[in-house]
């Protein structure tokens, strides 16, 4: 437990003092959050499910998935493959580390950055745009958990399918683009033709962000999608174990 | 095991062991063999390491030396044979095991931005039980480096950090992989004395290396290999003595012919090139050489006798110098072996 703690705290500061991640999984939500808070800002969505409820409440929280999908298909598998090619994971194995123990440190690092930047990104939100909390914060943090352990399996599983931090990066930009694109958290869903639609629907982003804006916004827990997510999760672990390479 | 690995191999250990006939083994490996892919990368690996020695497993790279020490240390399956480390299985008991040594890999590195006293404390962290890890910091002069981040450490500075991590478990055995590699001559020379001091700790070390300088100047005993096998072990001196026995004496000239030497008592064979001449010989083929220069009133400055290393111990036995890279067909297959 205590290595575990030790574990977690130096992957905080380790990725507090990369700028350029940094800057890249928490200040690039909140950047497209200020433009479309430009564009649409408080207006009411006009129709469909969410209707009457203001834009940037919409997005404020699939924002929040979408951090959660920038660690997870970037800053993640990026950071876990650049530990491989280096020889870190395997100095750290020769030193007796567990498999679980680093999986696990890497799961809880993720949801400590997932929380930061979605506090700034609330903060913001709420700031600029008037953004309310949570309706029910016990939903959202249910979300929340289950979304974070889907993007940190995938991660890992990208991040042990990638043989180098280079190639890492390369497909966790792309996958994220098209997410982010594709989701609902770049403009409203209903103006993609159906094929990309899809694709959207294909890609665990979508799932995650339709239960996180219904958790939001006081329409309870989307089972059904949070389902999809979960067993997203549970998948990648199970694949995970199978493929993880220390070397 | 080939007759040339048999015999010797045999002699040299049964007379370190009789000079210490309590020495306790800390690493038994008999026949350990390693395929990867079809590709043998260790074919038979025999050798034995005693408490409080620094052992040495010398040979050039794509040798297998790596592979061998990563069996011991049970970060990866072995093949065949057996293999008993701290009376340890590696293959079984791997997480046990790996409390009680320490190592230094080849071609492993730590986070850019980890700082010398997190990496310790890390470390220390995951092999509990052993000292304070600000003692090791101290002990191994890190203390002023504490709070520098791994990349901004120079190389001797990064072996020195790799060496605490090694020891800070208080290891009774340390594995340490091409350690001096990459490291400038006034670096490798501090390493040495970092080896040293470790067995002054109290530590058995096991060192890979394909420098025969250091394994002739460290190792109270090495085991050649060569493309998976170990081919001798022995002490570096009992290994010359046993395999080098000639004497080598060389000078320059320029005496436009020196071929006669050739006849002259002791001498073996004359070598000539350009100014240098080489001669080998035995027993006091020296003297005999001088008196024959000088009877011809040749007085060179330099007239000195050769002392026989560890490479033409290895050139001997192998019929292949330890620096000849392996045959392009090998080299493929084993580049892809990790070494």
């Amino acid at each position: 437990m205590r290595m575990l703690a030790k574990m977690v705290w130096l992957e905080i500061k380790l990725f507090a003092r990369e700028p350029l991640t940094l800057i890249f999984t928490l200040a690039l939500p909140l950047l497209i959050l200020m433009v479309l808070g430009g564009i649409f800002g408080g207006r009411p969505i006009q129709g469909g499910r969410y209707v009457g409820i203001r834009a940037m409440d919409y997005y404020l929280p699939g924002y929040v998935g979408l951090v959660l999908a920038s660690i997870g298909t970037i800053s993640l598998p990026v950071h876990l493959a650049g530990y491989r090619e280096r020889g870190i994971l395997r100095r750290f194995r020769a030193s007796g580390m567990k498999e679980s123990s680093m999986l696990a440190s890497q799961t809880l690092v993720t949801i400590a950055i997932a929380i930061v930047g979605s506090m700034l990104l609330f903060a913001l939100g709420a700031g600029a745009y008037g953004v309310h909390g949570p309706r029910s914060f016990g939903d959202f943090a249910v979300v929340f958990v289950i979304s974070t352990f889907c993007f940190t399996s995938l991660g890992v599983l990208l991040a042990s399918a990638m043989p180098t931090a280079r190639a890492a990066q390369a497909v966790g930009l792309l996958i994220w683009f098209v997410m982010m694109f594709l989701s609902g958290t770049d403009g409203p869903l209903d103006l993609l033709p159906a094929g990309l639609l899809d694709v959207g629907k294909a890609l665990p982003l979508y799932h995650v962000v339709i239960p996180m804006v219904d958790a939001w916004n006081g329409f309870g827990i989307n089972v059904m999608q949070v389902g999809i997510v979960a067993a997203v999760g549970l998948a990648a672990t199970a694949i995970t174990l199978r493929v993880f390479r220390w070397e | 095991m080939t007759r040339a690995s048999d015999s010797p191999s045999t002699e040299h250990t049964t007379s370190a062991a009789a000079r210490a006939p309590h020495s306790e083994l800390v690493v038994t490996c008999r026949g350990l063999r390693k395929v990867y892919r079809g590709v043998v990368a260790v074919e038979s690996a025999t050798f034995n390491v005693a408490r409080g020695e620094i052992f040495g497993l010398l040979g050039p790279n794509g040798a297998g030396k790596t592979t061998t020490v990563e069996c011991l240390q049970g970060l990866r399956r072995t093949d065949g044979g057996e293999a008993r480390v701290l009376g340890l299985d590696p293959q079984r008991q791997a997480r046990d095991l790996r409390r009680r040594i320490g190592c230094q890999l080849q071609q492993s590195a730590l986070p850019d931005h980890i700082k010398v006293w997190e990496a310790l404390d890390l470390f220390a962290a995951l092999t509990p039980g052993g000292r304070d890890w600000r003692a090791v910091m101290e002990e191994w002069g890190l203390g002023d480096k504490r709070g520098a981040r791994f990349h901004s450490l120079s190389g001797g500075q990064k072996q020195r950090l790799f060496v605490a991590l090694a020891v800070v478990n208080e290891p009774e055995l340390v594995f340490l992989d091409e350690m001096t590699t990459g490291l400038d001559p006034a670096a490798r020379r501090d390493a040495w004395d970092l080896i040293r001091e470790m067995r002054e700790h109290g530590a058995t070390v096991v060192l890979v290396t394909h420098f025969m300088e250091e394994a002739e100047r460290l190792c109270d005993r090495v085991a050649i290999v060569d493309r998976g096998r170990v081919v001798a072990t022995g002490s570096p001196q009992g290994l010359i003595a046993g395999y080098a026995d000639g004497v080598r004496v060389a000078f320059t000239t320029d005496a436009p012919d020196v071929t006669w030497l050739a006849t002259v008592p002791h001498v073996s064979s004359v070598e000539r090139h350009a100014l240098r001449v080489e001669i080998e010989g035995d027993g006091p083929v020296l003297a005999h050489v001088a008196a024959a220069l000088l009877a011809h009133g040749i007085e060179p400055l330099d007239l000195h006798p050769e002392t026989p290393s560890l490479e033409d111990v290895f050139l001997r036995i192998t019929g292949h110098s330890l620096r000849d890279e392996p045959e392009p067909a090998q080299r493929t297959g084993r580049l892809s072996l990790g070494e």
